[in-house]
């Protein structure tokens, strides 16, 4: 019982702070709008993918890349707070230490949440078209994004005591994990090896969920989707809470 | 005995900063560790805190081993750390209120607590105002509250006063008294202040390089040195002759000024000036605990500067 309430605790400091640094939230929105207007607008000029406009095609592919940096870099904030004695206050706490990784876990995911249905509400205006059904199945991949990446974000940044890997963090976890899931590009006629990475980054098999559910443009079956995610979200928060019990 | 440690020792990779300390605690007592800093006092809260694991040695807080019942030990302990650690986008009574939670304060007496405390340290009127606002004082008096909230039969501080200005020093040293005489709280507090040491503490341990190399009263600590302390300024000092007189128990010459401990000064000073040499200058007070720790070491115990506190501050509201 006292596990629980200590975990809503944290949750509740997560989401209280998230909703009072607005200008994290106006830029984790302006980020994807870049994207997709310029990026998407510019490119979709001269391509087109299966019927459906270049935006409306990166679409799913620029929610998951929106959360998967807010979750990272919300999982690397970890560092911050250890760093100066905010967190000493939590681990002091009559916690286990899966309870602490838990509730920033899911702090993270409602952080994530909310600024991937500010972007499904933009959608609407890139040519997005939703059904109750859609909406359900979008909600969940993003969740399982959000669970997951926070987790790597955690477990990293529970091991670090200062910022300096960030930048490798950022060349090396970050920008693979996005150029390397089909976000831009469908996943046919790839050349070989490029198709092997891609196929083991998990979060291919969560943007063809996406996209697959959305424009039913998808590589894989909907199940094997799904499973993959669930594998990938176990593994990681697993990983994390190891990460949390050894974290000093 | 509340707090006890049995040669407790923390290691790091080319440093020993607690070595082998033995300490025993009596319940209801403000107990000081004293010293400069890197002495240790941190590493060995933190230890006692259950943040840091002993190497070697072990220590019972309230009865639970740190060790094998972290759990126990944090639920009897309140925590006053160095640098701030409240949450300065919430405000004062927000951060209270997820300590409340943290802590196991059960729901139905949770506002109530938070009001007493805020009470306590006088910030009921800007509970409702983001930390980000408040002074360092009201800052530490927040984590001061913070610490209390679950009434932990014992609070360990970490330099608690660090970096306030005089009065806010003074205001805080009433709280801990009053907590240790009325809630009969167990104090375990660290500090490299004298003067906090010696209003605060029943029982001072002096430490330097992770050794207690001193333990008693701040009075009986001082008295060792002699009831009274000469100053004076002198060319060149007969050190040798002062130091033969009966009544002298220490004296040190050390860049054309002598420093002298000795026991009731009032009917011997005039002695000691005529032996002394030509003074340009003569101040007699009282032996502070400073005396005692530079006649232990040989050094002085340097409060931090301002200036490296106030980074602290800077940094630690600007993220």
């Amino acid at each position: 019982m006292s596990e629980l309430t200590g975990l809503y605790a944290l949750w509740y400091r997560e989401v209280k702070v998230f909703l009072r640094e607005r200008s994290r939230i106006v830029s984790s929105v302006v980020n994807p709008l870049i994207w997709l207007v310029a990026f998407g607008g510019g490119l979709g000029s001269a391509i087109s993918f299966g019927g459906v406009g270049y935006q409306t095609f990166i679409f799913p592919g620029v929610l998951m890349m929106t959360v998967l940096f807010t979750s990272i870099f919300f999982g690397l904030y970890i560092v911050w707070d250890r760093k100066l004695d905010f967190f000493k206050e939590v681990m002091v706490a009559p916690l286990n230490r899966s309870t602490l990784f838990l509730g920033k876990m899911l702090g993270g995911c409602t952080d994530a949440l909310i600024q991937g249905a500010i972007l499904l509400v933009l959608g609407v205006f890139f040519g997005v078209q939703y059904t109750m059904y859609a909406v359900a199945v979008l909600v969940m991949f993003l969740v399982f994004i959000a669970a997951g990446i926070t987790s790597v974000g955690l477990a990293i940044g529970s091991q670090m005591t200062s910022f300096e890997g960030f930048g490798l963090i950022q060349s090396f976890v970050v920008m693979p994990l996005f150029f390397l899931s089909g976000a831009l590009y469908p996943l046919d006629n790839l050349p070989g090896w490029l198709q092997t990475v891609t196929y083991l980054n998990p979060l291919t098999y969560i943007v063809d969920g996406m996209r697959g559910t959305l424009l039913g443009m998808s590589a894989f079956p909907l199940v094997l989707d799904i499973g993959v995610s669930i594998a990938f979200v176990l593994a990681m928060a697993g990983l994390g809470t190891l990460a949390f019990r050894r974290m000093s | 005995m509340i707090i006890k440690t049995e040669g407790i020792t923390k290691a790091f990779k080319n440093l020993v900063a607690v070595n082998h300390i033995d300490l025993s605690i009596d319940e209801g007592e403000v107990f000081g560790l004293l010293g400069p800093n890197g002495a240790g006092k941190t590493t060995l809260l933190s230890m006692l805190a259950t943040l840091l694991k002993p190497t070697e040695g072990r220590a019972t807080v309230n009865g639970f081993d740190v060790a094998r019942q972290p759990g126990s030990v944090r639920k009897s302990i309140g925590m006053v750390f160095q640098a701030p650690s409240s949450d300065d986008l919430l405000t004062g009574w927000e951060n209270l209120y997820l300590h409340a939670l943290m802590f196991g304060v059960p729901a139905q007496e949770r506002r109530q607590r938070i009001e007493e405390v805020l009470k306590l340290v006088d910030l009921r009127d800007r509970a409702d105002e983001r930390v980000k606002t408040y002074s360092g004082g009201m800052r530490r008096r927040l984590e001061l509250a913070r610490g209390l909230l679950h009434k932990p039969k014992i609070l360990l501080l970490d330099e608690p006063t660090l970096g306030l200005d005089p009065q806010t020093r003074e205001h805080i040293w009433e709280y801990i008294k009053r907590l240790a005489g009325d809630e009969k709280v167990t104090i375990l507090i660290t500090t490299h202040y004298m003067e906090e040491a010696d209003a605060l503490c029943d029982r001072v341990a002096i430490i330097d390089h992770g050794r207690v190399i001193a333990l008693d009263s701040p009075g009986n600590l001082k008295r060792q040195l002699g009831t009274s302390m000469i100053k004076a300024k002198v060319k060149q000092p007969n050190i040798d002759l002062i130091r033969s007189l009966p009544y002298v128990s220490r004296a040190e010459a050390k860049d054309g000024e002598v420093l002298i401990a000795l026991s009731e000064a009032g009917s011997h000073i005039q002695e000691v000036l005529c032996n002394l040499g030509e003074a340009s200058f003569v101040e007699m007070r009282e032996p502070t605990l400073n005396d005692v720790f530079l006649q232990l070491t040989g050094k002085e115990i340097r409060a931090e500067s301002a200036e490296t506190l106030e980074q602290k501050y800077t940094q630690a509201t600007g993220r």
